[in-house]
């Protein structure tokens, strides 16, 4: 049988979907027994004008990582849709936008200004920020344009399959390529994971009934090991969030974030977290629940954490 | 001009373009190396609750999550007005401590070392860590497969996840650590010291026993005479968790010394128009350009820059090839790019022997690992030695803890200049007029980054591609587990 062709790329991520990949194992080995790696930048020497000298669909399984931040991104993504029979988006950034998508909470002057102009240990007093296009006295140099918004994967090209994660779970990974190996990957769409329902069913805190007065930080109170944290009054997005990942940050003690996305049917995981909290707040009094709700500092960054390029918000309103 | 472009550079984490321009003789007359991304963090930070940014900013690499996630931790401290308890600084080291074992392993097997175990010109089917395995011996590649990965079980063991973990807290750690576990450790420890050493006599017999790579190593090509910065303890020694900050001159003199709070006095970025990461230099001696020497405010950090500003290393072992490290390349500083691999694996070496001190600490079980802050957020500073170099986390919050101003001074970046500077040097050695530009060339212009780790992917079980020999890997008793071949 013919090996299959296996593309890894990433786009606006961190590099810890690569090593996500990596940590599968000795399983990688059973990978690389059915399967060619032909594009790989963080570990073979190909370069992209290797690629772009493929044919159309002669990779048979895109693996694609990070959020779509710059034209450079978009154009990989587009180029390797073209070129795979299967685009599988890969982690959080890739699915719903990830932590880079919170830059849509500003635009791309705001995030110039900043970086460039503003930081404290910035001296800049010409006010240079990088061009697309700068003339420099040998030739020119370009560089790709950072846009105003990210966006996620499924906005930019059409895709196959969804893996959650922040990154993904070892388990998550091979659940995918296990299916991929054996030819039986699930229907077009699929969120390819242990379990799509919330992370509150892999979790093994006892769970009763949730009324809270007061929200803590979780650095604030020291939470009972046993109990669910959302009923402490600690902010846990496993309500929210599809599990698979095993509940593992409540296993280490602290709240789930969001990184495995929303569970099976919906479609904002944020408005799904932010009603869930709405719910359990123990007072009819509009002043007290004023003063409880008082104590969510950071809402976009909490309910939002990791979706809100794919959200129905998108991104803020800035002038 | 006649423009060769490498793009994007490979055996790394992240995003790197090399642009090199020919005179109509088809010399060197520049090279510029462009970073062309930019994901805005400094600016979504602010809103954010300070203590998420341990989570949040770990995203910035997913190859060292562990250094921001620290970096941040420790911020949180300083904003907090809070000392961690014992048991939770130990903790914390101990995740250090078993992430640099994993972090300099990865770099030396699979992304640096290749170049130097197949050869820089070797084909690119064979330069990479499966023709790597092949050369050493398939007992070492199971080892350094062991080495990766038990390593990073450790570090879920403290962190609650082996990629971005969870446990810090301002004041301590979320979870502690059971006998049972710390007993698993040390026993991780004590074989990571044993790799450490096999790691240093796999550089010595294969780079140093062949003079051909000695006389590369030593070659003005591949050498920058700058400023070095590294943390040191109150002894001076390297330290990666804590200490001042340390920046020698480019004949060794101690030039600054600062704790992390005076950050600002001593560095400041430079902005160019064709790179989206900035060059940070010395503020005191100021941004003269890319050039090296002692009246340009280029420094240089990672393993190779925090030997030249320590005066040694805090545990014996590591201690005795600091000493020989010195010795054989004429004293100190060494400014040849191409020794910080050696002196990665000295670091190795070291972090995996601190490593073994810590899970034999009395205290590391104990389950006081909390102090819960008290006092008002404002401001904090927070400094690590990632692997690839010094790493600064600034935050600015209101009372409540939500971030008004952020700043991140990250590792790699604080090298921007000198790899800018490698590169351009590398290229003007290698690429001449009249001479083919082969693969094998580029490859020796990549060399000159490839030493400075940059942010860059680790690969520990990268057998990708049509594998040129069958790879065994053993477990830690020697029982071969798998055999792969590629008929």
């Amino acid at each position: 049988m013919a090996k299959i062709k296996l593309a890894l790329y990433w786009a606006s991520s961190c590099g810890g979907c690569e090593i996500a990949q990596l940590q599968i194992g000795e399983k990688l080995l059973k990978l690389i027994e059915v399967a060619d790696i032909v594009f790989w930048p963080v570990a073979i020497d190909v370069k992209y004008k290797d690629v772009e000298a493929m044919p159309e669909k002669s990779i048979d399984v895109c693996l694609f990582n990070g959020a779509i931040r710059t034209s450079e991104q978009e154009h990989m993504a587009k180029m390797l849709r073209d070129k795979s029979k299967t685009m599988i988006s890969y982690g959080a950034c890739a699915n719903y936008g990830g932590i880079p998508g919170l830059g849509n909470l500003y635009n791309r002057e705001m995030i110039f200004n900043r970086a460039y102009l503003e930081t404290q240990s910035t001296d800049n007093e010409k006010g240079v920020t990088p061009q697309t296009s700068i003339d420099v006295p040998e030739g020119n140099l370009s560089l790709p344009e950072f846009f105003d918004t990210v966006r996620s994967l499924p906005q930019t090209v059409d895709v196959d399959y969804i893996i959650p994660g922040c990154p993904p779970e070892e388990k998550t990974t091979w659940l995918a390529l296990e299916a991929l190996i054996q030819n039986k990957l699930p229907p077009k769409g699929s969120i390819i994971s242990h379990n799509v329902k919330a992370v509150c069913d892999d979790c093994p805190r006892t769970k009763n009934e949730k009324k809270v007065k007061k929200f803590y930080r979780p650095f604030e109170i020291e939470p009972d090991q046993e109990v669910c944290l959302l009923e402490q009054g600690i902010l846990c997005a496993g309500v929210a969030t599809a599990g698979g990942c095993g509940a593992m940050c409540l296993k280490a003690n602290m709240p789930c974030t969001g990184c495995y996305g929303p569970v099976k049917g919906v479609t904002d995981q944020g408005a799904h977290f932010l009603s869930a909290v709405a719910s359990i707040i123990d007072s009819t009094d509009p002043e007290e629940i004023a003063s409880i709700i008082d104590d969510i500092a950071d809402p976009a960054g909490t309910f939002y954490r990791y979706s809100l390029p794919d959200s129905l918000l998108r991104r803020a309103k800035v002038s | 001009m006649k423009k060769i472009t490498i793009d994007p550079i490979t055996r790394l984490e992240g995003h790197g373009k090399i642009e090199i321009f020919l005179d109509e003789n088809g010399a060197v007359a520049n090279s510029y190396f462009q970073v062309p991304e930019l994901r805005g963090f400094e600016k979504f930070s602010e809103g954010r609750m300070a203590d998420d940014m341990p989570q949040i900013t770990e995203r910035i690499c997913g190859v060292c999550p562990e250094a921001h996630h620290v970096a941040s931790t420790k911020t949180l401290d300083a904003l907090y007005h809070v000392e961690p308890t014992p048991t939770a600084k130990k903790l914390r080291e101990l995740l250090y401590s078993a992430f640099y074992v994993t972090d300099h392993t990865t770099h030396f097997y699979i992304l640096g070392g290749p170049d130097f175990v197949m050869g820089p010109d070797a084909p690119v089917a064979e330069r990479n860590i499966i023709g790597v395995i092949g050369k050493v011996g398939l007992e070492l590649g199971g080892a350094v497969i062991n080495a990766r990965m038990r390593n990073h079980h450790v570090i879920e063991l403290i962190g609650g996840r082996g990629i971005h973990p969870v446990f810090g807290l301002p004041g301590g750690v979320s979870k502690s650590l059971s006998e049972e576990e710390r007993k698993e450790i040390e026993e991780i420890a004590k074989d990571s010291v044993e790799f450490g050493k096999l790691s240093l006599k796999v550089f010595d017999d294969i780079v140093l026993k062949n003079k051909e790579y000695v006389d590369m190593i030593v070659s003005d090509a591949y050498t920058h005479k700058t400023y070095y910065m590294g943390m040191v303890d109150e002894n001076n020694k390297v330290n990666y968790y804590e200490g001042k900050v340390r920046v020698v001159d480019p004949e060794g003199k101690e030039f600054a010394k600062f704790a992390p709070a005076e950050y600002l006095d001593h560095i400041a970025e430079h902005v160019e128009p064709w790179s989206y990461i900035k060059f940070p230099f010395l503020k005191k001696v100021g941004w003269k350009g890319f050039v090296d020497g002692k009246d340009s405010g280029v420094f240089r950090v990672a393993p190779l820059a925090r030997l030249n500003a320590a005066d040694g290393m805090s545990t014996p072992l590591a201690q005795e090839h600091y000493e020989r490290f010195y010795d054989t390349l004429g004293g100190k500083p060494v400014h040849h790019t191409l020794a910080m691999h050696w002196a990665r694996l000295i670091e190795l070496l070291n972090a995996a022997e601190h490593m073994l001190e810590l899970s034999r600490d009395p205290e590391i079980t104990s389950t006081d690992i909390r102090n819960i802050p008290d006092k008002t957020p404002d401001e904090g500073v927070g400094i690590v030695e990632a692997p690839r170099g010094t790493l600064i986390h600034h935050y600015i919050t209101d009372e409540k803890g939500v971030i008004k101003k952020a700043n991140l001074i990250v590792a790699t970046v604080n090298n921007g200049a000198a790899v800018n500077m490698s590169i351009g040097k590398a290229a003007k050695a290698v690429i001449q007029p009249g001479k083919e530009i082969t693969e094998g060339i580029l490859n020796r212009v990549e060399m000159a980054w490839r030493p400075y780790d940059l942010c860059l992917a680790c690969a520990s079980h990268d057998l990708s591609g049509p594998s040129p020999v069958p790879i065994y890997v053993y477990d830690s008793k020697k029982n071969l587990v798998n055999k792969l071949s590629s008929n």
